[in-house]
């Protein structure tokens, strides 16, 4: 896993609430068996229409292809388990997603991924909507290693949390299955004390 | 005296490893199920990393998501769906883990084969690729999905890194109406809570209505609690588990059943144990229901109107589902044509649901204009079906019986649910283009879809009844 390096960057807003994983990647785009290229079609049927045309108003087609952060409505990554849908934000270039719920799984699947999830409370969510609406071109920071979410402006700044071992991951680029693979020995000694 | 405990905490700690300190737990995984979508960059993965499989008895594979339902005997078609299931049999093959592949007699959905072959068993942690894993909580075991970075920590440490969630009780008292099935109660339950209001939970369901469903229905239950946004949902298990479980192929016998059978007892949550959340619910209150929109916490009971506004979370939102649905708020569903119905998944596609749909279906047609599939769980429910002259009734009526996989629920291989159309389905999401591109889901219980695909509108099941 890459090393999660602070970032400013302007955002890509998507408004929309319960965005689920069937929305940031389509299941007929799951057929593939390494973890490259989902980005192309991150949002797939948001993007494009039925003869493969782009969809010009929508935002991901008029947006910065530089942007970092991703800014989502609540609730989101809802639904199927596919770990896909954190692969095709990333492979996108978003290496931050901000709303104000995340479900679980896709939570999980993020943070396994190097892809920092933020949850601000719905009002400072709407805020941050605001501002963009205001001036697209606004830049925010992310800076892990003190957990704060803001503008250098002053017009906003938020903490988040994250708990210390996921913190230690994303900024060293470690991987939880090396981290797993480190405690085989606890592992073994409990499979012969519970006899499994 | 001991701290009382809930049936969750219970078998969460006879898992734990090891505790992270102000990190997630390391938990122990009992038995772990792999589908074609979602391993295959997990033995990428341990290919790179040069790791074998620690324990690959304890994974059992199958071809579910991707699979054609005519012909599957013939090759597939499809290059890139044929790829990934020969990419599964070629790992199974490397890693040594057992796959129950396509033309197999114990192929079938992978939440459907766990239990029919005793592989889900009580108080077992259970994981899979595949959110809907929650399916196998009706054991009282703790199952969930998981990711594929997570698919090959438990390849390769037979262990997950698992924060502890916080428990909710959903408890249901009294009898269920004539016509109303356990599909509803999940149904009704998430359109009271919404698709996140169990988000951050485990789910125990109880309560004498619960204890009254069979092994099947409570499945169906337990399968959905993900679309309230619930890591989980499990049962406690009783004598009706026991039976079930008893006699399987992967089940205990003899005295080992036995000694289990005591254990197994001891699984239920002590009186006074806390949970974080407590929800309570009448058998009376629910309906037959129906979804309108685009996520399964817009639901409604059959004969309502299409509420004005969200129960939670902003009108744009909500516009946007009923605009994708091309519905409208307070407008019946109730009597709306329809064009598809899809009876299949694992929310509903066991013998039970099948023999419930066949009874009403039995000696009727389907409307003209509309399309209705019936595609079995498992080869072993296909076998069960013919042997009781189900698919026969299937036939006969119009309907198009298939081979066993997940189908037109998220619609990877050909069986999907073309624009603009309607479809009423057994299936658990509703979500934009699940089922296809631009089609149009209204999720409901196996006897609401048989009636509407005899009628050819959404139907309330209680009219025949």
């Amino acid at each position: 896993m890459e090393k999660f390096k602070n970032i400013l960057s302007k955002a890509t807003p998507i408004s929309i609430e319960n965005i689920d994983t069937d929305q940031i990647i389509p299941a007929r785009f799951l057929k593939a068996i390494s973890r490259d290229g989902f980005g192309d079609n991150l949002f797939r049927d948001w993007r494009y229409d039925n003869m493969n045309k782009p969809i010009t108003d929508f935002i991901l087609n008029r947006s910065d292809k530089q942007n970092k952060i991703l800014i989502a409505g609540r609730n989101f990554g809802c639904g199927s388990s596919r770990e896909h849908a954190a692969w095709a934000i990333y492979d996108f270039g978003f290496r931050v997603v901000v709303s104000s719920f995340f479900a679980d799984i896709f939570n999980n699947n993020a943070l396994n991924n190097g892809l920092l999830t933020i949850k601000l409370n719905e009002k400072s969510l709407s805020k941050v909507f605001e501002l963009i609406r205001e001036n697209e071109k606004i830049e925010f920071n992310v800076d892990l290693e003190n957990q704060v979410f803001f503008t250098n402006n002053g017009s906003f700044n938020e903490s988040f949390s994250i708990n210390s071992f996921n913190k230690t991951c994303l900024i060293n680029g470690y991987d939880s299955i090396d981290y797993l693979n480190s405690k085989k020995d606890s592992i073994l000694e409990f499979e012969k004390l519970n006899k499994v | 005296m001991n701290h009382p405990k809930t049936l969750f905490d219970k078998v969460w700690e006879s898992h734990v490893v090891d505790e992270i300190p102000s990190g997630p737990s390391i938990l122990y995984v009992d038995k772990h199920l792999i589908h074609e979508v979602t391993s295959p960059q997990a033995f990428l993965g341990l290919r790179k990393r040069g790791l074998k499989v620690l324990r690959p008895e304890k994974t059992i594979a199958t071809a579910d998501h991707n699979v054609p339902t005519l012909n599957q005997h013939l090759p597939i078609k499809e290059e890139l769906s044929r790829n990934q299931l020969n990419q599964l049999t070629k790992n199974c093959k490397d890693f040594g883990i057992e796959l129950y592949g396509l033309g197999h007699k114990y192929q079938g959905i992978v939440h459907v084969i766990g239990p029919e072959l005793g592989i889900t068993q009580p108080g077992m942690t259970i994981v899979c690729g595949d959110s809907h894993t929650s399916t196998h909580g009706a054991f009282g075991s703790i199952a969930f999905g998981i990711g594929t970075s997570e698919v090959e920590m438990v390849l390769a440490t037979q262990c997950l890194l698992q924060k502890k969630p916080k428990t909710m009780l959903i408890e249901i008292n009294g009898e269920l109406q004539n016509g109303v099935f356990s599909k509803d109660i999940i149904l009704y339950i998430i359109s009271k809570i919404s698709s996140s209001g169990g988000t951050g939970y485990f789910v125990e369901y109880s309560g004498s209505t619960i204890s009254s469903l069979s092994m099947e229905a409570r499945m169906t239950i337990c399968n959905m609690s993900i679309e309230m946004g619930a890591r989980g949902g499990m049962i406690a298990p009783d004598q009706k588990t026991f039976e079930y479980v008893e006699n399987k192929k992967f089940s205990p016998d003899g005295i080992d059943f036995d000694n289990k059978v005591k254990y197994w007892k001891t699984l239920v949550s002590d009186s006074n144990a806390k949970y974080d959340k407590v929800l309570k619910f009448d058998a009376k209150d629910i309906e037959p229901m129906i979804t309108y929109g685009t996520n399964p916490g817009m639901g409604m009971k059959i004969r309502d109107k299409i509420p004005e506004l969200p129960l939670e979370g902003s009108k744009d939102s909500f516009d946007k589902s009923l605009n994708y649905m091309g519905l409208k708020s307070g407008t019946h569903i109730l009597n709306k044509k329809i064009d598809y119905v899809f009876i299949g998944s694992c929310t509903n596609s066991r013998m039970e649901d099948l023999r419930i749909a066949a009874k009403f279906i039995d000696g009727k047609q389907k409307a003209s204009g509309v399309s209705a599939w019936v595609i079995p769980g498992s080869k072993q429910v296909e076998k069960m079906a013919i042997e009781e002259g189900i698919d026969k009734i299937f036939k006969n009526a119009g309907f198009e019986f298939r081979q066993p996989g997940c189908s037109a629920c998220l619609a990877m291989n050909e069986d999907k649910i073309p624009k603009s159309k309607f479809c009423v389905s057994t299936s658990n999401r509703n979500f934009e283009g699940r089922q296809g591109p631009g089609s149009r889901t209204m999720l409901a219980s196996p006897l609401t879809a048989a009636a509407t695909a005899v009628n050819g509108y959404v139907t309330d099941v209680r009219d025949y009844i």
